[in-house]
């Protein structure tokens, strides 16, 4: 493998249904800085069936060149057809790094097309930037420049891991949804678009869809709010939980929770923060009745302010707290409400 | 039908976290346990062979203590235990981790290749894709549901906002969610029988097809730069109210903020 063959910043731009997901464009945005340090460009790989409408989008996100593949195969995601998509970009373009997001998407194609082409992939990445590796020098062995760094949670968010790939292209990451950030639209920005079709004939690795059953729901994205009002164990009841309905109603937030109330079977798991629920950083972020597992404060410790109310002065989410309240919720919530709704009808 | 479930032994993060006095992970006291997605998987197997009659084949890979997970599958119901260890396959990432399982399996027969989402040590989801690709096999992750028909799985497989129902030709590799089902508890017997059970062991040596360059440390792709315990955002302010002042304070808070 001659690494100097391998240019270029590439992110997989993720659509479901035709509509792009923001993944795609906080991953432009990442891409845009990491392009800037190694002097490159971002290319978006847009994968699917009737997508080429899409690229435009990209564009105005901050992708320079957008690649699609596009094909009938692509229409919903299965494995294979996408691995030989993705794959096959990489073996005919050889970018340096490839993006992808950590969707359960990501998280099946990733591991696929890294396999195929014979690199590594680092998951679920929080934080990228470009530097040497070895970060200090190391006698008797070469220390690299202008490599991607890539920097995860482990061992259940206890460990904080900076991963590089100095020896194999591309330097592959899956990268949580919510952590980076998008730049700022430009309406009218173009890109310049390139179809490219590496043929797909259906074999063994083709799986059959035989039914797609989409959750019906008018659930508000807990990733998109700006005020969350969290609720765990100690809520107590799913009944409870229109305290919190409530308090969020008063602040134009949104309700979630903690993986105790989606195995209690009081919420559904779209509203779960946490490590294997979703990654969130609101403006302010409500801890409820939540005592604060590693595993819960690795999806909610970035957000801008946090306020907890807990019973029990030991919990450990007092320890990221930015004010922490000791006392009875039940009691708390009902006053607090009613006191944000006078406020802001004074305001 | 023959199934080879991979399971792993992994420290046991939930609820049992312990922390050394310079806050580093205490891992000589935390206990460990068969990794939960892993569990899931066997148990899913395990319903196939009492319906069917299949044979069920536990493969780990890890350090010879590794052991101790495939007696509690054979306890739980699985007929054979691999265990592959060997000092060559140590510090190896998902990649080289997928070769060596890959390496193993090719010297057993199978339809069905049941492996966890992922491991809650590490928590990349990886491995089981990885080593479908190696063995050029299907794979259905994210398994909600699975059943066989003829010679195929049928695998209900989520996303986030939907589910596929899929069917693929055996052989294929699924990954299973801890979420598929309520794995059962070891049986007196089978604990009887996983005490007496012969475990496989297999080195470097008996993996078929692969080559050096790809196993342990030095065939692995990623390579860490630098390992540090979590810097969590500082400690606010701690009060203890009652509940008219705990609102007074909050309020007081967000205003100051601008929130409200």
């Amino acid at each position: 493998m001659n690494l100097e063959e391998y240019k270029g910043v590439y992110v997989f731009a993720q659509q479901v249904d035709n509509v792009i997901n923001n993944i795609a464009f906080e991953l432009i945005g990442k891409g845009k800085d990491l392009a800037e340090a190694l002097g490159t460009k971002v290319t978006a790989v847009l994968v699917g069936s009737n997508v080429e409408g899409l690229a435009d989008e990209l564009a105005e996100y901050g992708a320079d060149k957008v690649i699609v593949v596009d094909d009938p195969e692509l229409n919903e995601y299965r494995t294979e057809p996408y691995a030989h998509a993705l794959a096959s970009v990489v073996q005919k373009y050889k970018p340096e790094i490839l993006l992808v997001g950590a969707t359960a998407i990501g998280r099946d194609l990733g591991p696929r097309v890294s396999a195929r082409v014979h690199t590594g992939l680092t998951a679920d990445c929080t934080q990228l930037e470009i530097g040497d590796f070895p970060i200090n020098p190391m006698p008797g062995k070469e220390q690299k420049h202008n490599q991607l760094l890539m920097t995860r949670p482990a061992f259940g968010g206890n460990t904080i891991a900076t991963i590089a790939c100095p020896d194999f292209r591309p330097q592959m990451a899956t990268v949580r949804p919510g952590v980076m950030q998008k730049r700022e639209k430009v309406s009218g920005a173009k890109a310049n678009i390139e179809k490219f079709n590496p043929g797909f004939t259906p074999d063994h690795k083709y799986v059959e869809i035989l039914e797609v059953v989409k959750a019906v729901t008018d659930v508000v994205d807990i990733m998109d709010a700006k005020v969350l009002v969290s609720g765990g164990r100690g809520v107590g009841s799913a009944e409870n939980f229109k305290l919190l309905e409530d308090l969020a109603e008063a602040l134009g937030g949104t309700v979630s929770c903690s993986r105790a109330v989606v195995d209690a079977g009081w919420k559904s798991k779209e509203l779960q923060v946490g490590q294997t629920g979703k990654t969130v950083r609101p403006h302010v972020y409500f801890a409820v009745g939540i005592s604060g597992a590693i595993q819960h404060m690795a999806g909610m410790e970035e957000s801008d302010i946090i306020v907890a109310i807990n019973k029990d002065e030991t919990a450990p989410i007092f320890s990221v707290a930015d004010y922490g309240v000791v006392g009875d919720l039940n009691k708390i919530l009902p006053i607090l409400t009613e006191q944000i709704k006078a406020a802001k009808v004074a305001g | 039908m023959k199934i080879v479930v991979c399971i792993k032994q992994v420290p046991d993060t939930k609820g049992g976290v312990k922390f050394n006095p310079d806050g580093t992970l205490d891992r000589a006291s935390m206990m460990t346990i068969m990794n939960p997605d892993d569990k899931a998987g066997l148990e899913a197997a395990l319903r196939l062979k009492d319906q069917y009659g299949a044979e069920v084949t536990v493969v780990t890979m890890g350090l010879p203590k590794a052991e101790e997970v495939l007696r509690e599958a054979i306890a739980m119901g699985a007929d054979k235990g691999i265990l592959v260890t060997d000092r060559v396959l140590g510090g190896a990432d998902t990649w080289a981790t997928s070769q060596t399982i890959a390496g193993a399996l090719r010297n057993l027969e199978y339809d069905l290749i049941i492996t966890g989402r992922q491991a809650i040590d590490g928590d990349t989801a990886q491995v089981g894709p990885q080593i479908s690709e190696h063995l050029d096999i299907p794979v259905i992750s994210y398994a909600q549901n699975l059943r066989v028909e003829g010679d195929s799985v049928i695998v209900e497989r989520q996303f986030d906002d939907r589910y596929h129902v899929l069917r693929a030709k055996m052989p294929c590799l699924v990954t299973a969610l801890a979420e598929l089902n309520e794995p059962r508890y070891m049986t007196p017997g089978g604990i009887f029988d996983a005490y007496k059970a012969e475990i496989t062991v297999w080195g470097r040596a008996d993996l078929k097809d692969v080559d050096d360059s790809n196993l342990g440390l030095k065939g692995s792709p990623t390579q860490i730069a630098k390992a540090s315990d979590k810097v969590r955002k500082g400690t606010g302010e701690q009060v203890t109210l009652d509940p008219s002042e705990a609102a007074d304070y909050i309020v007081g808070k967000l205003k100051e903020k601008h929130v409200i």
